[in-house]
């Protein structure tokens, strides 16, 4: 029975964010500092004849303007495959590409300076839609890669058998758009040259060893001469992933020239203008069924909108595609999947990571075969649920850590379904019409067979003489309780109390690699890295204990703060004592390496990842049909994590993703016409306010999973992934029509009214 | 440049300092007066990260140029923290999960602040309303209504 794990001690973090003392990047400043800004392509695709600086370079506070030529390493930012230049060079591939970087003395006369660079621009033809980049002998949009920049295709049994045999066929083609991440702090770093010839690099970040990497490859120095520092992130949802490292470098290179500390915080346009999104996406899916239910075979295509450059578009398309028939049994199933290249900003990790796009196509889909088959979509998903003994979509056979019919039939209960989906009177008084609706899916936590190579974590803890105890992993804390979620985990295992945990700061010169803070993994895999830690220190603290008290270590027992032998109690403090004056080394370095994965890249089958959170979304809808609002009344919002560790905070990821699947079904409307992002700030772009926001009720399950701390799986970006298809089978209920196309916004449903009238 | 005068009395204390014209009250709140707890989210008064007490009345300080602020008293979240009559305020929304990145917690403990002084038991519908201009991205805003509305029940506890 855990002491620590599943209670909600308070986040230590928040304090200093509450008082406004917690620093951020740009509350940052160094002594000499100077302030870069760039200079960004105007065309989505433009030959670059010339860069003259010559009027930026008169004004006396400007000091430097850089470009392609004076990189001192590499012109190439790694993320998968190395395509994308840091600044481009003969030619602009979308708008907003940086194409050099003007460094000043101070921030307002950078921003004239850059304006004042005059780059020669030969404008070329720019292919913006995917589906004319796919199209035979269209124009070569990326140098490198090509126009399909990506491709994974699964083939599981005989598919189009299976659907000839099939009494149901139900098939739709579904699209999303843009999803910008719109954390409140935007993206910014400081890179300052350190006394033995390298470069600190301070910034807003989920991934510090990402952009330490980066920064070897343009500076061309040995990776030992860089650090990379984490200031306190205002937000990130996967946009603090793989886009820091562009500004990253841009600053690092800067302060590399001009022997300067140089800040590049972006303002809000800009970061909206330029950073990466969520790809908006086009599904085109097929189901077959028997009469009584059971889904044979699923048949899917799923295309992404990559823009100009691959980023992590690979491993998006990746977790889209394996995840795209949602989370049951079919025996047959086929998916062909393409990540595209077009003249627009490259897209890259977003909260949900490419499942968001194909679980609002499959869900919408699952709801349609229900009305076809005469079948409750609750009932409908109970039948060809995963389960113990059953195997996912790419024949992983699931053997422990399935609550997928416990959240689902948890949920169904929650929203008073039968209840609500039977009611009689549609029309509330207010003239709206109500209806609710449902959704299920599931997420491989952790990075899988897609990116196995860095699913490990290291951790290192250390016990200081005054009983109290430091931790350092290289996952970071963005807002989500990373930091309070691993203190309670090395207080449970070590025997501390939480209270006396304290996170080092990130720094890469001083904590170890862990892997990125993504797909869900920080909690488990740092978690056991810290727990192997955790146990080895114990240990070593046990075995003083033991041998002072002549005691069989086994026959100890413990919980925070304290030791038992037999009757006698010992603080944790004390023995801590003890083992300084025996002269242990009261620390440890923890590792942990997620299991190997069975994985055919051929027919894109076998164990896609570890472990699967589960999740069901209920949704109580009021729609008014003269303006074609939705009013969302109530969410029910249940996910099976294994174990909830800080419950206070499994809450605020429930409520808090569910919010952002609001945003992304309803209102956030990223509109780009040829390349061009209209409107780029928060009075063209809505994200949900406090006036929009419903009753959202968590439900936890908990199957424990072994390989996890305590049996913990990733909850991160479950909670936002199937929110957007519960809203439109709530929709659906409401008012009859079927709304194929994300964001759902007023004039579109508005228009899917009138076309069937 | 910084070449014209500004008095105002900041955070309860009467000052003097020499400002840019050109700078909005953000910007002398941040780089002037070294008070960095205020936060920049947009720059165009649509996110409210920026809010402090301008005449006791939340202001997007982003939206207000620094010389209207002369002669007159500005409070940020430095203010607050230092003004026992928020202690409860701030306890609420770190007892009750209300902030989670942070970013935009300094505006949205300022708006709550001035909520809570106009009308110390706000409804449900109150809270929201006077939330309604900060944005945040991460908690939902579900926990922080919560800490509003248990700030202003408890407020005789503390």
């Amino acid at each position: 029975m855990t002491k620590i794990v599943g209670t909600s001690p308070l986040r230590e973090d928040a304090r200093v964010k509450i008082d406004g003392a917690a620093k951020y990047v740009d509350d940052l400043s160094f002594p000499g500092m100077a302030y870069a800004m760039l200079v960004r392509s105007p065309f989505p695709h433009a030959k670059i004849s010339e860069i003259d600086a010559s009027h930026a370079l008169e004004l006396p506070e400007v000091v430097a303007v850089i470009t392609a030529k004076d990189i001192p390493g590499k012109n190439k930012i790694p993320i998968v495959f190395d395509d994308q230049p840091c600044l481009a060079e003969d030619e602009a591939r979308y708008i907003g590409e940086p194409v050099a970087i003007v460094v000043a003395n101070d921030r307002r006369t950078a921003q004239i300076a850059a304006t004042l660079v005059s780059v020669k621009y030969s404008e070329l033809p720019a292919i913006t839609d995917p589906l004319l980049s796919l199209a035979e002998g269209a124009e070569k949009v990326n140098p490198v890669l090509g126009n399909i920049l990506s491709r994974h295709k699964v083939n599981k049994g005989d598919v189009d058998s299976a659907m000839s045999i099939a009494d149901v066929v139900v098939e739709g083609e579904y699209k999303t758009g843009y999803q910008e991440h719109a954390y409140i702090e935007t993206q910014g770093v400081i890179a300052v040259p350190e006394n033995e010839g390298g470069i600190a690099l301070y910034g807003s970040m989920q991934c510090p060893f990402y952009i330490h990497k980066a920064l070897g490859y343009v500076l061309g120095i040995p990776l030992s001469k860089l650090r990379v520092i984490q200031t306190v992130t205002g937000g990130a949802f996967g946009g603090k992933e793989d886009f820091p490292s562009l500004p990253a470098t841009h600053a690092a290179i800067a302060a590399y020239l001009t022997s300067r500390p140089v800040k590049l915080v972006m303002t809000r346009e800009e970061d909206i203008l330029c950073s990466t999104k969520r790809h908006p996406g086009i599904v085109r899916i097929k189901y077959g069924a028997r009469r009584d239910g059971t889904i044979i075979a699923c048949d899917a295509e799923y295309i992404l909108n990559a823009g100009a450059w691959s980023t992590l578009s690979p491993i998006v398309l990746w977790r889209g595609t394996v995840h795209s028939g949602g989370p049951y049994r079919i025996e047959n199933f086929r998916v062909d999947a393409k990540a595209v290249a077009t003249n627009s900003v490259p897209n890259g990790a977003f909260r949900g990571f490419g499942q968001p796009q194909v679980c609002f196509a499959n869900e919408s889909l699952i709801d349609e075969l229900a009305v076809k088959l005469g079948m409750d979509p609750v009932e409908l998903r109970l039948r060809n649920a995963l389960d113990i003994g059953l195997e996912t979509l790419t024949n992983h056979v699931i053997k422990e850590s399935c609550g997928l019919k416990k959240v689902i039939s948890l949920v169904r209960d929650e929203v008073k379904w039968l209840e609500n989906r039977s009611r009689k009177e549609r029309v509330l008084s207010n003239g709206k019409y109500y209806g609710v609706g449902f959704s299920a899916a599931f997420y491989g936590t952790g990075l899988g067979a897609g990116g196995k190579k860095i699913d490990r974590s290291g951790a290192f803890l250390q016990v200081a003489f005054d009983g109290s105890v430091q931790i350092a992993v290289g996952t970071t804390e963005m807002g989500q309780g990373h930091n309070t979620v691993l203190s309670m985990i090395a207080a449970e295992e070590l025997g501390a109390d939480v209270k006396k945990v304290s996170m080092l700061p990130i720094d890469t010169s001083r904590v170890p690699d862990s892997g990125p803070t993504v797909a869900s993994r920080a909690t488990m895999m740092s978690g056991q890295a810290i727990r192997d830690a955790a146990k080895q220190v114990r240990k070593i603290i046990h075995d003083v204990v033991a041998k002072r008290l002549g005691a069989a270590v086994e026959t100890l027992e413990f919980e925070p703060g304290v030791i038992f032998s037999g009757a006698k109690k010992i603080t944790f403090e004390e023995a801590v004592t003890w083992c300084f004056d025996e002269r242990v080394h009261l620390a440890a370095q923890g590792w942990f390496k997620a299991p190997n994965t069975e994985w055919n890249s051929e027919n894109g089958l076998g164990d896609a990842y570890y472990a699967y959170t589960y999740t069901a979304i209920g949704a109580e809808v009021a729609v008014d049909k003269e303006t074609g609002e939705v009013e969302v009344l109530r969410i029910v919002s249940g996910h099976d994590i294994g174990k909830a560790i800080n419950r206070r905070e499994v809450e605020g990821q429930i409520q808090g993703g569910a919010v952002q699947g609001m945003g992304y079904a309803l209102y956030e409307d990223l509109v780009s016409t040829n390349g061009k992002i209209i409107r780029p700030n928060f009075s063209g772009y809505i994200i949900p306010t406090a006036a929009d926001i419903p009753e959202i009720k968590p439900v936890i399950v908990e199957e424990p999973y072994e390989g996890g701390p305590f049996g913990a799986k990733g909850l991160g970006e479950p909670p936002l992934i199937a929110i957007a298809p519960a809203i439109a089978n709530a929709i659906f209920d409401a008012i009859g029509v079927r709304i194929k196309k994300l964001p759902m916004t007023p004039e579109r449903i508005l228009e899917t009214l009138e076309a069937v009238r | 440049m910084k070449n014209s005068t500004l008095h105002l009395k900041l955070n309860g204390n009467e000052k003097t300092f020499l400002i840019d014209p050109a700078d909005t009250l953000l910007d002398f709140l941040r780089e002037t007066a070294q008070l960095t707890g205020t936060k920049e989210g947009c720059g165009k008064g649509e996110c409210g990260a920026c809010t402090v007490l301008l005449d006791g009345k939340p202001v997007n300080s982003c939206l207000v140029m620094a010389v209207q602020a002369e002669g007159r008293s500005v409070t940020t979240i430095e203010g607050i923290k230092s003004d026992k009559r928020f202690d409860a305020l701030r306890a609420s929304f770190l007892e009750h999960g209300a902030s989670q990145c942070g970013a935009c917690t300094p505006g949205f403990i300022i708006s709550s602040a001035a909520l809570l002084t106009d009308n110390p038991d706000p409804t449900d519908k109150e809270i929201r309303s006077a939330l309604e201009g900060n944005l945040c991205r991460c908690t939902g805003y579900l926990k922080i209504f919560s800490a509003v509305k248990h700030a202003a029940e408890n407020k005789g506890e503390r």
